[in-house]
C-alpha cells in the first residue's frame, strides 16, 4: 500500500485516496470549436508510460482535494507531490 | 499413554500440565509447549500422512514453518480447518487431527498405486495427460484431480471466530527474534526508537533456544529471556510472538498475521483468533534466520528421514526423540551438535561426513565423547517403506562420482544436513535483488530497495560474535538516524565453537543399476528425474522447469527444495547456480487464512449500515427493508398478510387516489454556494442555468465528458449565491468528487465552493390529489396554494416550531411536494404528517410503490441510467441546451449517437394484459429465430400499474421512436419466459403532466 504525501494533510496511507488519471491532461476549453480527433484524445486517450508519470489523486477520505503525485509506475516512488494549482517542476 | 520417546529432564515443555489429544481418530497424550508434531513424535507416530502425487508415506522433516509433509485437517471447538503444519500447531487440551490426502487411511492408501505405476506421473504429468479428448475434462479428469489432490477440505460451515485488523506505525520493525533480531531490538529500543519485534514461533530467541553458545557467561537461552523481559517492560516497545511477518509492500508497509488463540481450546469472547497486523514502518531489520537444507539421496522422502536441526530441536525443545538409532548425515559442523545431543542424552549415534576429514573444535568434542565418525560416507538409499528401519551407505570418492561398496546399517531415523540457506523471502519481497555468495552456496540479499537491513544468518553470517556485533551496530544506527539520541549499548562477550568449512556437496550419485527417487521437493513429489527430463524437454528458465514440474510450488513453496533445485539445473546446464538464478519469491511466507485477511468485514459489517432518522418509525410499523447502496430503505410497509406485491399495490394505489408519504432522506444533497455558482452549474448540467430565480428548482441531467448521463436531480436556488443540489441515492458521492474535480483543476477561476449536506437534511415526499390539502394543515401560516407554491417552487416555512424548506417537486407523477427538516427533526415531521395525514387518508409507502409510479409515468432511475445511455436514449434530450457548452456535450456530436435508428425509451405492455415482464428480458422480433437472435432492446424496469391494473415495462429499444405500436417478443432466458408486448409511449399516465401542475 503507497504511503502518500498529501501537501495538504502530510503522510496518509492509500487507501485514503482515490486514483484519478494522468494529471497532465488538459481539458479543451469550453465553447471551443476542435476536431473530432483533439476531443477523443483528450476523452479516451492515456499514455501509460512505465517510468515517471504525473497523475492525480483525490484525498477522498481526507480534505476531499485533488493532489498532483508524480510516481513512478514500476517502482512505485514518489519523487514529489503538489496542490492542484502548484506548478510542477 | 506411555511417551516412548520422550526424554526425562530436557526440553521447555511443561511436565506439570498433562494434555490429551486425538489423531486419526487415536488418543495420545502430550504437554503443555508441545506442538501436534511433538506430541506425536514423541509418542513413536511417524506415518501422518501421504504425498500429494505418489501417495507416499509421508512423516515429518522439519520442526517449524519449512515443514514439506506433515499437514494435518484440524479440529477444533466444532470448526475444521485444512492445510495445518503439525510443526507448528502448539497442542492443547482435546485437540483432534486427521491425516489428509489419503484415502481410505493413512495406512492403506489406493492412491499409492501411483508410486508403482509412475511411469504415468512424469514432469509435466498434468499438462500431457489430461490434454485430450476435451469431453473427458469434466467427467474424468478433473473428478480424479480434484479427489486425488490437495490437503484437506474447507469447512462449508461459516466462520463463527473472529478476526481482526491492526494498523501499526513504529520506527523500527524487526521480523525475527533470533540473535540479530534480538540485538537490534535492544539495540534501537535503549536508544529510544519505537520498535516492534516479531516472532514467527511460541519462543523468542530463534536459535539461541538450542544453539550451545555462551554471551556474557549466560546460556543463549539466558540471554534471550532476559533481554525480552527487559524489552516487554519497555514502553516504546511492542513484543509479539506468534506473529509472523509474511509480506513486504510498498513504502515500507509489511503485514503480519498474530496468531491470538489458535493455540488454545477455543477463543474467548471478543477475542480474536487471528490478528492481521499493517505495519508502516520507518526501518525494517529482516532477521529471518536461516532454514536448513537436505542432502538428496535416494528415498530421502521416507519416514524418519528428517533435518539434523530438527532433530536437535525436538530434543532440546521438546524432550523427544526422533529416534533411538540415529544415523546423521551431513556435509558440515552444524550437524555435529545434533549428534552430540542424543550422545549426551545416552543414544548413540553414527555420523556419516561426506567431507574428508576436519578437525573442527566441535568435531573433537564428537570424537571425545566416543561418536563414531565415518569420512568420506553417504547414505545411498533409505530403506523401510513407512519408516526408516535401516540405510545403504557407502564411501564416496573425493570427486564425489563414485561409490564404493554398499553396506547396509540399521537405523531408525536419518537426520541430514546439507548446510543452511538464509531466509531472504522478506528481503526479496521488498524488491531488492539478491546475490549468490559462494562460501556458502546459497543467495543473499544485495542491495536493499526499501528500508530495510538483513541482519545473522538471513544474510548468510553463522557466526554469533559477528552476528550479534553488527546486530548491536545496527540497531543503535538505525534508531539514531530517527531518534537522533546517542545511547549505545556495550556488546557482549561471545563464547562458540568455531566451524570448519562445509563440502559443497549436495546429492548423492546413483550406485549402478539402482532407480531410487531422489526428491527435491517433498511436498509436490518433484524428484532429480523430473528435473532431468524436464530439461530433455526443453525448459531452460527456471521459472518454466518450476511451473513444468512443480518444483517449489506447493504450500511449503519449497523452503527446503528451491536451492537443491537449483543447484541441480546448474550442473545439468553447466552454468553456475546464480545464472541459473532464482525464482520469485511472493507473499505470503506461509499460508495465511483467507479469515485472517478479510477481518471483521464479513457479512453486514462489511460496509456501514446509514439509516435515516425515521428509521425507528418504520421499524415499529413493519416496514420491511432493503439495501439502496449503504442505506436501508423501507422497501413496503406490510399490513396483515401482505406479499411485497400485494402491499406495494396498495401503498402506490393510495399515492394516485389519496395521499402517500416517503422517506426520501436518502437522496444525495450538495450545497453550491458561491457568486459563480450559476455559471457552474450551467457548465455541469445539460439544460440552461443562469435564468433560474431564486425560490425556484430545475430538473437538471449531468453528463460525463463521454456523452453518458451521469447522473439526475432537482437543484433549487435558496438564495442569489446558494443552491441546494440534490442526486440519486447511488450517485451522490461521485458527483461530488466529479464537481471538485471540476472546481480545482478545470476552472479553479469560479468561485464557488461544494459541501455535501446529505446527512443535515431528512426529506418526506408527500405525494397524491390531496397532498396540497394535507400540506396546508401542516403549514397554516404558509400559501401553498397553486398560486403561492406553484410547480417547481420552493418556499421556507415553519412546521409547529421547526424551520421547514419546501420543495414542489415530483417524482410519482402526482400533485406532490418535498419536505425538508434538519435530521434531529426528522421523526418529529414525520410523525406530523402520518398524525394530520389521518384525515386525509394517507399511507407510508415504500420503494416498491415509489418504483411503482415513476416507472408508470416514464421516469428514468438508475436502470436507465446505467452508464451506457446517453440524454436521447432515456427521453431527456429535451433538457440538451444548443446554445451553450457544458461537459460531455462535444460527445454527442459522435456519428453512433446521432443514428436515425438509435435506442429509445419505450413503454412496454404484454399482449395478455397479464404476464409481468422480467427486468432484464431482451425484445426480439422472433422468439424462435436463429441463433444468435438479434437483440433490439432490453427491459430496464417492470412494474404493476396501479393507474391501468395490468403490468407495465420500461425499455430500451433500438430505433424506439419508430416502434410505438409494433408488436415483439421479451425474452428471459433467466427466467424461461417468452411474453408477446406491445411497444407503447414510456408516459403511461397522465403524458401531458396536468397532475403535477394542478
Ligand atoms: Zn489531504
Amino acid at each position: 500500500m503507497l504511503y502518500i504525501k498529501c501537501p495538504h494533510c502530510g503522510l496518509r496511507s492509500q487507501n485514503e485516496f482515490a486514483y484519478g488519471g494522468d494529471a497532465s491532461v488538459k481539458r479543451p476549453e469550453l465553447n471551443k470549436e476542435i476536431s473530432d480527433q483533439e476531443w477523443d484524445e483528450f476523452v479516451y486517450l492515456r499514455k501509460s508510460p512505465r517510468g515517471k508519470h504525473l497523475e492525480l489523486w483525490h484525498h477522498v477520505s481526507g480534505c476531499r482535494q485533488w493532489i498532483k503525485v508524480l510516481r513512478d509506475t514500476s517502482t512505485h516512488e514518489i519523487f514529489n507531490t503538489y496542490k492542484s494549482e502548484e506548478k510542477v517542476g | 499413554m506411555l511417551q516412548n520417546y520422550r526424554l526425562d529432564k530436557i526440553g521447555l515443555v511443561n511436565r506439570e500440565k498433562q494434555l490429551s489429544f486425538k489423531f486419526n481418530g487415536k488418543k495420545y497424550f502430550g504437554y503443555e509447549g508441545d506442538t501436534l508434531a511433538s506430541a506425536l513424535i514423541a509418542n513413536g507416530v511417524h506415518l501422518v500422512g501421504r504425498s500429494f502425487k505418489y501417495h507416499r508415506p509421508r512423516g515429518f522433516f522439519g520442526a517449524g514453518v519449512d515443514e514439506p509433509y506433515a499437514i494435518v485437517q484440524l479440529y477444533r471447538n466444532g470448526e475444521t480447518e485444512p492445510n495445518v503444519r503439525a510443526t507448528e500447531q502448539e497442542l492443547f487440551e482435546g485437540l483432534e487431527a486427521k491425516s489428509v490426502n489419503c484415502w481410505p487411511s493413512v495406512n492403506f492408501d489406493i492412491g499409492a498405486i501411483n508410486n508403482f505405476l509412475n511411469i504415468f506421473l512424469p514432469a509435466g504429468f498434468y499438462y500431457k495427460t489430461f490434454m485430450w479428448p476435451r469431453s473427458f475434462w469434466y467427467r474424468i479428469y478433473e473428478p480424479f484431480i480434484r479427489k486425488a489432490a490437495g490437503f484437506g477440505v474447507a469447512s462449508k460451515e461459516h466462520d463463527k471466530e473472529r478476526y481482526e485488523h491492526k494498523y501499526e506505525y513504529c520506527d523500527l520493525l524487526i521480523a525475527g527474534s533470533g540473535p540479530s533480531g534480538l540485538a537490534s531490538a535492544y539495540a534501537a529500543a535503549k536508544n529510544g526508537a519505537r520498535v516492534i519485534l516479531a516472532e514467527d514461533k511460541p519462543r523468542f530467541g530463534g536459535s539461541l533456544l538450542t544453539s550451545d553458545v555462551s554471551i556474557n557467561n549466560q546460556s543463549g537461552k539466558e540471554w534471550a529471556d532476559n533481554i525480552i523481559t527487559e524489552l516487554k517492560g519497555m514502553t516504546n516497545v511492542t513484543v509479539k510472538n506468534r506473529a509472523q511477518i509474511f509480506g513486504y509492500y510498498d513504502h515500507n508497509m509489511l503485514v503480519m498475521s498474530e496468531r491470538v488463540t489458535d493455540h488454545l481450546p477455543k477463543s474467548e469472547e471478543f477475542t480474536p483468533k487471528q490478528r492481521l497486523w499493517y505495519i508502516r514502518a520507518k526501518q525494517v531489520v529482516i532477521s529471518s534466520g536461516s532454514i536448513e537444507r537436505p542432502i538428496v539421496f535416494g528415498n530421502n522422502d521416507t519416514p524418519g528421514v528428517v533435518l539434523a536441526s530438527a532433530a536437535k530441536e525436538y530434543m532440546k525443545i521438546y524432550g523427544v526423540l526422533v529416534g533411538k538409532k540415529p544415523v546423521v548425515f551431513t556435509n558440515n559442523d552444524s550437524a555435529y551438535e545434533t549428534a552430540i545431543e542424543f550422545k549426551k542424552n545416552k543414544i548413540n549415534p553414527i555420523v556419516l561426513d561426506s567431507r574428508q576429514d576436519s578437525n573442527s573444535e566441535i568435531i573433537k568434542e564428537a570424537k571425545s565423547l566416543g561418536i563414531d565418525i565415518k569420512f568420506s560416507h553417504v547414505v545411498v538409499a533409505a530403506k523401510g517403506y513407512k519408516k526408516v528401519k535401516s540405510c545403504d551407505i557407502a564411501e564416496i570418492s573425493e570427486d564425489k562420482q563414485n561409490l564404493n561398496q554398499i553396506k547396509n546399517i540399521e537405523c531408525d531415523c536419518i537426520c541430514v544436513s546439507g548446510f543452511w540457506t538464509p531466509t531472504i523471502h522478506l528481503a526479496s519481497q521488498s524488491g531488492g535483488k539478491t546475490k549468490f555468495k559462494e562460501e556458502i552456496d546459497a543467495f543473499v540479499p544485495d542491495k536493499s530497495k526499501q528500508k530495510e537491513v538483513t541482519l545473522g544468518s538471513a544474510n548468510g553470517v553463522f557466526t554469533l560474535e559477528e552476528t550479534l556485533k553488527t546486530s548491536f551496530d545496527k540497531g543503535f544506527e538505525l534508531s539514531k538516524s530517527i531518534t537522533n539520541n546517542n545511547n549505545s549499548q556495550q556488546i557482549p562477550k561471545v563464547s562458540e565453537k568455531k566451524h570448519s568449512k562445509h563440502d559443497k556437496f549436495w546429492c548423492v550419485p546413483l550406485p549402478k543399476g539402482k532407480k531410487y527417487k531422489r526428491f527435491l521437493d517433498f511436498q509436490n513429489d518433484v524428484a532429480v528425474s523430473d528435473i532431468e527430463l524436464a530439461i530433455r524437454e526443453g525448459y531452460r528458465s527456471i521459472e518454466h522447469v518450476k511451473r513444468y514440474t512443480t518444483l517449489g510450488m506447493a504450500t511449503d513453496q519449497g523452503k527446503t527444495s528451491n536451492l537443491n533445485g537449483l543447484q541441480l539445473v546448474s550442473n545439468i546446464e553447466n552454468k553456475v547456480v546464480p545464472a541459473v538464478g532464482h525464482t520469485t519469491f511472493r507473499p505470503p511466507y506461509t499460508p495465511i487464512s483467507i479469515g485472517a485477511i478479510v477481518g471483521r468485514e464479513i457479512g453486514k459489517h462489511s460496509k456501514p449500515t446509514r439509516k435515516s432518522p425515521m428509521h425507528n418509525w418504520h421499524e415499529k410499523n413493519n416496514a420491511v427493508f432493503v439495501d439502496a447502496g449503504v442505506w436501508l430503505r423501507p422497501r413496503y410497509y406490510k399490513r396483515g398478510n401482505e406479499g411485497l406485491f400485494e402491499a406495494s399495490k396498495r401503498e402506490a394505489e393510495n399515492v394516485r387516489k389519496n395521499v402517500g408519504v416517503c422517506d426520501v432522506t436518502t437522496l444525495g444533497k450538495i450545497d453550491v454556494k458561491g457568486p459563480d455558482a450559476a455559471e457552474f452549474l450551467n457548465r455541469v448540467y445539460t439544460n440552461a442555468w443562469l435564468k433560474l430565480p431564486v425560490g425556484k428548482a430545475r430538473y437538471g441531467v449531468m453528463l460525463r465528458e463521454d456523452g453518458i448521463v451521469m447522473d439526475d436531480g432537482t437543484t433549487t436556488r435558496i438564495s442569489e449565491n446558494h443552491y441546494h443540489m440534490t442526486t440519486t441515492t447511488a450517485q451522490a458521492a461521485n458527483v461530488l468528487s466529479h464537481l471538485e474535480y471540476y472546481l480545482q483543476l478545470v476552472w479553479p477561476e469560479l468561485d464557488v465552493n461544494v459541501v455535501s449536506t446529505t446527512e443535515q437534511w431528512a426529506g418526506a415526499a408527500i405525494a397524491g390529489p390531496k397532498s396540497r390539502d394535507l400540506l396546508q394543515k401542516l403549514f397554516p401560516d404558509t400559501d401553498v396554494s397553486n398560486e403561492g407554491l406553484p410547480f417547481m417552487g420552493f418556499v421556507e416555512a415553519n412546521l409547529f416550531g421547526v424551520n421547514a424548506r419546501i420543495f414542489r417537486i415530483s417524482f410519482s407523477g402526482e400533485l406532490a411536494y418535498e419536505v425538508n427538516v434538519e435530521s434531529d427533526n426528522g421523526n418529529f415531521m414525520w410523525e406530523k404528517i402520518i398524525e394530520i395525514g389521518k384525515d386525509f387518508d394517507l399511507q407510508p409507502y415504500g420503494t416498491e410503490a415509489l418504483s411503482t409510479l415513476r416507472i408508470e409515468m416514464g421516469h428514468v432511475a438508475g436502470s436507465e441510467l446505467d452508464g451506457r445511455t446517453i440524454p436521447y436514449d432515456t427521453g431527456l434530450d429535451g433538457l440538451v441546451s444548443k446554445k451553450k457548452d457544458f461537459i460531455g456535450k462535444r460527445s454527442l456530436l459522435k456519428k453512433a449517437y446521432n443514428e436515425k435508428d438509435r435506442q429509445r425509451l419505450v413503454g412496454v405492455v404484454p399482449l395478455d394484459k397479464k404476464t409481468s415482464i422480467p427486468e432484464g428480458s431482451h425484445l426480439v422480433k422472433d422468439p424462435k429465430g436463429k441463433l444468435p437472435n438479434p437483440k433490439l432492446g432490453h427491459i430496464s424496469a417492470s412494474c404493476w400499474s396501479v393507474e391501468h391494473n395490468n403490468p407495465f415495462s420500461l425499455a430500451i429499444l433500438k430505433d424506439g421512436k419508430n416502434m410505438i405500436g409494433s408488436k415483439l417478443y421479451a425474452m428471459s432466458p433467466l427466467k424461461n419466459k417468452t411474453i408477446a408486448v406491445e411497444i407503447v409511449s414510456s408516459h403511461y399516465v397522465d403524458p401531458k403532466g396536468e397532475r403535477v401542475r394542478s
